[in-house]
């Protein structure tokens, strides 16, 4: 696919924000700002920002315990995601969900998601609606290597298949499963369960926006056309632990320091593009500079925001009672 | 009026709501299976038949088998209920609750409070519960206990083919999640129920009896047999009111409350095992609000704490009796 300069520009500002909000969240954290637990995607960005950029709000996605990448990349308000970090009344979801439950069914996201594997039997439904209402959508199923292992998944691959739903099922696999490694917990291959489902699988490099973009628009495609469910296997790394706090004793002295040397899907990003001349350093650098004081601002105004009061506590538990 | 059964009020009330509103869809496993297939003529309509003539009124882009993967299915529902759909789903028995219980405790139940208010749920999830089918221990139990105990989801445990059939519409048509207990043993009871369809409020307790001396609280297949104890009590001069909560989340204290003032004297019937089960909330709602209008101890009147038996012998003990019944109710006087 040929990129115009806007669509461009709207990736990277995509992963941009994506990278300072994880980037920030962590610093925020460290010093005690935010409560509960914290999975950041740092590192991550060029998978989500690569597939939600094919996707408008028809479609749905649900997402894992590391959400937020998925969040931004579909187009959740950004500081309405730090106040719901913070646990303010302002935040995406009054404060009730925090950092694992961030929604917003009105821009096609369905929920980072608590429990591991919980997503895929839920966006087999968001397909069955579009599917059901001929909307034209369709529904994307963010899972980790330690989520593809779930029955869930698996039973949702073959429900998907069954009934052929307009689903892609992404396995971001960024080789742990909190800190037990996907090389010893994944018995076989993600391309060979999907081949086993009967289904069509890709494996990509997920710090190439390029790459995962292409891989999307071929399985995305497939889906709208009513020609069912393919998998993505996307290989990448994070940045940090599974969850803020997470000593990482599990990975290699130097991995860390090494993948964002050699990793960093924004400066493969920005290196790509500037070397073929479709943008400037200097755009990009502006673009940085806009984000940094957007997630400046979110984090001021989280800070100084109420929190939820008595009477919430008991609000929106039914529709009707 | 007609008499119905209770497998046919049920039916009959999908049907009205899927002719009613085209996003009520139905799925399960062997809803439309067994259709076309030799010796068929029709689908199962699942296991016990209660869905059975709506495959070939609907067709299968409304009816719609599963594999048998309760986790997948059931989530789905829970999935197209959040994005534009009223799903209607068999989950067989509910013994089989445990395999997707994820999906409707931590997905389905909380959607509405995690996204702060933002998410309807209009989900129905119909299971078959209850001993007396011969079954044994993963086919018989009685789990409405274990969902009234989530915040999100409604309850509701019908009594009678007229309350299954005014439940069942206000079931599809509410916003929420509601689990819909159906007793298997109860699928071939009849009585009069109209063709129109009605709704029936949840959280609005029933009185089948109104008495100044005893409240029998009673759930789902119990009801029936606190009738037949009420009526031959009251040959006796022991008048009995018999209070069918009908949901038992929401739950209607108001009503409970207001029959234990005027009796002052409680029997808790409850197929369930006995601890921490519906007998034991409303027991303990009723000596927390009303203590000081009680005459008597509290009865209830279980399931004993085991597993259901499969021995016929073994399983009519199990089952609470209206022997059983009237001896707790006598207590009460003694």
């Amino acid at each position: 696919m040929q990129f115009n300069r806007e669509q461009l520009l709207e990736a990277y500002r995509s992963m941009r924000t994506i990278r300072d909000f994880e980037e920030r969240v962590h610093e925020e954290f460290s010093g005690g700002g935010i409560p509960g637990f914290v999975h950041l995607y740092a590192g991550e960005e060029a998978s989500a920002v690569g597939i939600c950029s094919h996707l408008d709000n028809r479609d749905m996605i649900a997402s894992t315990h590391r959400g937020h990448g998925h969040c931004i990349a579909k187009g959740v308000d950004v500081p309405g995601m730090m106040m719901e970090i913070y646990g303010r009344r302002n935040g995406v979801c009054g404060g009730k969900g925090g950092s694992m439950h961030i929604a917003d069914l009105s821009k096609g996201m369905m929920g980072a998601n608590g429990i591991v594997g919980g997503g895929p039997p839920l966006i087999c439904g968001a397909a069955m609606t579009a599917k059901y209402k001929k909307t034209g959508g369709v529904a994307v199923a963010f899972v980790g290597d330690g989520g593809s292992n779930q029955g869930t998944t698996l039973e949702s691959y073959n429900l998907a298949n069954v009934w052929n739903l307009p689903v892609i099922f992404v396995v971001e696999d960024n080789g742990y499963a909190e800190s037990t490694a996907s090389g010893w917990s994944v018995s076989g291959t993600q391309l060979d369960r999907a081949k086993g489902f009967g289904m069509p699988g890709v494996e990509v490099d997920g710090h190439d926006f390029f790459a995962v973009h292409e891989a999307a628009s071929e399985c995305i495609d497939r889906a709208r056309n009513g020609d069912g469910p393919s998998l993505m296997h996307v290989k990448l790394n994070r940045f940090f632990g599974h969850f803020e706090g997470d000593a990482m004793t599990y990975r290699e002295e130097g991995e860390i320091q090494r993948v964002r040397a050699e990793r960093d899907s924004l400066k493969i990003f920005r290196a790509r593009v500037t070397e073929m001349a479709l943008l400037e350093d200097a755009q990009l650098d502006e673009i940085d500079a806009q984000v940094a004081a957007l997630i400046d601002q979110c984090v001021k105004e989280s800070e100084n925001a109420a929190a939820p009061s008595e009477a919430d506590l008991l609000t929106d538990v039914y529709v009707t009672y | 009026m007609a008499k119905k059964s209770y497998r046919q009020a049920i039916n009959e009330a999908i049907a009205q709501e899927m002719r009613r509103d085209e996003n009520v869809l139905l799925w399960g496993e062997d809803n439309a299976g067994g259709a076309g297939a030799k010796g068929e003529d029709d689908a199962w309509g699942g296991v016990l038949g209660v869905t059975k003539g709506l495959y070939p009124e609907f067709g299968p882009d409304r009816v719609l088998d599963t594999p048998i993967s309760e986790s997948a299915f059931v989530g789905a529902a829970a999935g197209a209920a959040a994005t534009g759909l009223r799903p209607v789903v068999e989950l067989m028995f509910a013994d089989f609750m445990g395999v997707c219980f994820d999906q409707i405790f931590n997905q389905a139940a909380k959607f509405r409070y995690m996204f702060g208010g933002k998410a309807v749920t209009p989900l129905v999830v119909r299971t078959m519960y209850g001993a007396g089918f011969r079954a044994a221990s993963q086919h018989s139990q009685c789990l409405y206990s274990l969902f009234t105990h989530v915040p999100g989801l409604k309850v509701v445990v019908p009594s009678s083919p007229y309350e299954a059939k005014g439940l069942m519409i206000q079931a599809i048509r509410d916003d929420d999640p509601v689990i819909f207990f159906e007793h298997k043993v109860m699928y071939d009871e009849e009585e009069e129920v109209p063709d129109d369809p009605y709704t029936i409020p949840f959280g609005e307790a029933n009185l089948t009896r109104e008495g100044d001396d005893v409240t029998i609280v009673a759930l789902g297949r119990m009801v029936g047999f606190a009738n037949q104890v009420a009526d031959k009590l009251e040959k006796e001069g022991i008048s009995c009111t018999v209070l069918d909560p009908r949901t038992t989340s929401p739950f209607d204290t108001e009503t409970l409350m207001e029959c234990v003032e005027e009796t002052g004297r409680v029997v808790v019937v409850d197929e369930s095992n006995p601890r921490c089960s519906m007998a034991s909330d409303i027991s303990s709602m009723i000596a927390q609000d009303a203590f000081g209008a009680l005459k008597a101890p509290i009865k209830m009147v279980t399931a004993p704490h085991t597993p259901v038996p499969f021995a016929p012998e073994l399983e009519d003990l199990y089952v609470p009796s209206t022997a059983k019944i009237e001896a707790a109710v006598r207590a009460t006087f003694a």
